[in-house]
């Protein structure tokens, strides 16, 4: 017995929708093995993981809070994947966005600097994060090398600049020897929306990009061009289009939104520069990316699921002392149920018996 | 001399992970695979090759449940990226996510404690020669493992009728169906090939380099393993010089702290990362117009039937 793949005359477009849920179902049947095996109740587990906080208004904003980053980031790295360009070193643009924003933060410290201070640091780090992911992407571009690779590598050189920042000339003299800034001055600081309480305008602004990214790629030619590039490389280039332009665009778009959702998850819930702000944001937003099918809607839906996931994985480790490392394994396991789903979109799988075959073959 | 010597095995010991890990991936590519689940296969290798030796309290088997791993790992990567023909960089990307959760889960308990590391070889006479005879007689049998790897691979690619045919997969896997070859199971057995090799890479880390187990502990070193692969031109021979190379790096890192020289020790660490794109940077340029990749590197193939 063996399974084949056959190609469908053409993609299915009622599996391609109902293709993320098919993958919940099953990471959701795959987790409650995985927790029988731990030896908790999977029932019990998996009420912590997605119901309990969707009870109360303080998890309801903080499930706002972390799909806020999350969105951003995968915002741009859809642009990337659908022109065929792989940026997966988002976590490092992101914290290059965190240290370029805390930057007038740290130096405006303790001053009756204005209300400046907060606009220049977006912008900051919205800047330094696309220039950031442009050295991938000339690298790409000009030598050929794999951006994949750079992209990647640029994570760690990021994680260890944050680090003797806050180790060294950042670190705060009243901090207790903590490799921490001081915390922010109200004015470097993301406003909240409620008082209060923990929603922010990081919200708001990440709602935009949606609206944005919706916009550039069903109105624009450039949207046009992208998905081009990426579907059929062939036609985009009889088309004329630029594919080296395009891969430079769309990884200094992906880099300016990690960038901005450094600096606004850094000047908000966190409110001071530290090692450890970001609990893997850049990577799980590839799998908001994938689950939302590469499409604004569908990416706003993937981050406020899998910022569930976060908080249901915090509630399921205070409640049922479910260690946090689950929750990367059920993103993991989503990823992979996507990606298969997937799948069976353009193909149609057939189990077949390789005796009735072969007898087949002699007519 | 003493430190020199002492200098030459630190940096054997800290390529010999690199080494094994890129050997394998090598095969993986040469068959027209790309796996970028190193880093996942490589970091479960590790907390399984330290759960297995912290329980039975033999190296040898660490290293075995680190294979065992690093295999299972690649044939869910298989399944996926071959009997799905899912697209291979995000299967791959899949696999690393999910093997730094699962390296955690299984690690937790394990955080702390310690092993005897493996030992390292003792021939009397030989092994007290000044300045050689530790480097060449004083190793631990995975730094001798991951050469004799490396030479079998090669003789296996160059030497072997299945190795021209795995290498046929890898370039033109039309032309290598068409003339009978299963291209859909070769592939698998080089994926699961490159698996064992990561898994057994991922083990040497808490059983031999260091003797303990710390979540996240591959640090990248999947991910430069990776990088050597392009750096190599997908040669065995290349292969070793550039994992020398980058352990090198490494223990330059290591030793300029130790010696107090006045940059900070974070540009130190940063130095193998900033190595690693300065490195492909440099080898793409020079190979700008005809690559040197295997032809099908990456791509999907469903046999039409």
């Amino acid at each position: 017995m063996q399974l084949v793949l056959e190609k469908r005359a053409e993609r299915s477009n009622t599996i391609a929708l109902i293709s993320p849920l098919i993958a919940i179902g099953l990471t959701i049947a795959t987790m409650v093995i995985l927790f029988a095996i731990l030896g908790k109740n999977p029932l019990l587990a998996l009420h912590a993981y997605f119901i309990a906080p969707l009870t109360d208004s303080y998890s309801l904003q903080e499930i706002a809070v972390k799909a806020t980053p999350l969105v951003m980031i995968a915002i741009g790295l859809s642009l990337c994947y659908l022109a065929n360009a792989w940026n997966i070193g988002a976590e490092g643009q992101f914290l290059i966005g965190a240290v370029a924003g805390s930057w007038i933060a740290v130096k405006t410290q303790g001053t009756d600097a204005g209300v400046w201070v907060l606009p220049v640091m977006l912008v900051l780090a919205a800047a330094a994060g696309a220039l950031y992911a442009l050295i991938p992407a000339i690298c790409k571009v000009k030598f050929g090398a794999s951006e994949i690779l750079t992209s990647l590598m640029l994570v760690y050189v990021a994680d260890l600049f944050l680090d003797y920042l806050v180790r060294g000339p950042w670190r705060d003299p009243h901090g207790f020897n903590f490799p921490t800034t001081a915390e922010f001055d109200p004015v470097a600081t993301v406003p909240l929306l409620i008082e209060g309480g923990r929603l922010h305008l990081g919200s708001i602004i990440a709602l935009l990009v949606i609206a944005g990214a919706a916009i550039l790629l069903g109105r624009t030619i450039k949207g046009f061009e992208i998905r081009v590039v990426g579907a059929a490389p062939r036609a985009a280039r009889f088309g004329g289009f630029n594919s080296n332009q395009l891969i430079i665009l769309t990884f200094a778009v992906s880099g300016a939104l990690a960038g901005l959702a450094g600096i606004i998850e850094v000047a908000g819930p966190v409110g001071h520069l530290q090692p450890g702000i970001s609990p893997g944001y850049g990577f799980t937003a590839i799998i908001v990316a994938f689950l939302g099918r590469l499409n604004p809607l569908g990416i706003l839906i993937a981050g406020l699921f899998l910022a569930l996931t976060f908080i249901g994985g915090e509630q399921a480790q205070i409640a049922m002392k479910i260690p946090l490392d689950v929750t990367k394994v059920f993103q993991g396991i989503l990823l992979f149920y996507v990606l298969a789903c997937d799948s069976l979109i353009l193909y149609r799988f057939k189990l077949v018996f390789p005796n009735r075959q072969v007898a087949r073959g002699t007519h | 001399m003493e430190l020199i010597e002492a200098i030459i095995l630190a940096v054997l010991a800290a390529s010999t992970p690199l080494l094994i890990a890129a050997t394998g991936e090598l095969v993986t590519e040469r068959s027209g695979v790309l796996n970028l689940g190193v880093e996942g296969m490589m970091i479960v290798g590790a907390a399984c090759g330290f759960a297995g030796a912290w329980l039975t309290g033999s190296i040898f088997i660490g290293a075995l449940f680190g294979i065992i791993a690093g295999t299972l790992m690649s044939l869910v990567f298989a399944l996926m990226a071959l009997g799905l023909a899912v697209n291979q960089v995000a299967t791959g990307l899949a696999l690393t996510i999910l093997g730094v959760g699962l390296s955690g889960l299984i690690g937790a308990g394990f955080v702390g404690e310690r092993i005897t590391p493996a030992t390292h070889l003792y021939i009397p006479g030989l092994t007290d020669i000044p300045l050689i005879g530790r480097v060449l007689f004083g190793e631990d049998a995975f730094v001798y493992f991951s050469l004799a790897l490396v030479a079998g691979v090669w003789w296996f690619l160059y030497r072997t009728r299945p190795g021209l045919i795995l290498r046929a997969c890898g370039d033109n896997h039309v032309s290598a169906h068409a003339l009978g070859y299963p291209v859909l199971r070769i592939r698998t057995f080089a994926v699961m090939f490159g698996g064992a090799c990561a898994g057994l890479a991922g083990a040497y880390l808490p059983l031999a380099y260091t003797p303990f187990f710390i979540p996240g502990m591959t640090a990248g070193r999947g991910w430069i393993a990776l990088a050597l692969v392009v750096f190599s031109s997908w040669r065995p021979g290349r292969l070793v010089v550039g994992a020398y190379l980058f352990g090198a790096v490494t223990i330059l890192q290591l030793h300029a702290q130790g010696w107090g020289v006045g940059i900070p020790s974070q540009l130190m660490s940063a130095l193998p990362y900033l190595a690693t794109v300065v490195v492909l940077v440099l080898l793409s340029r020079a190979r700008t117009g005809g690559s040197t990749a295997p032809a099908a590197l990456g791509t999907v193939f469903v046999p039409d039937r």
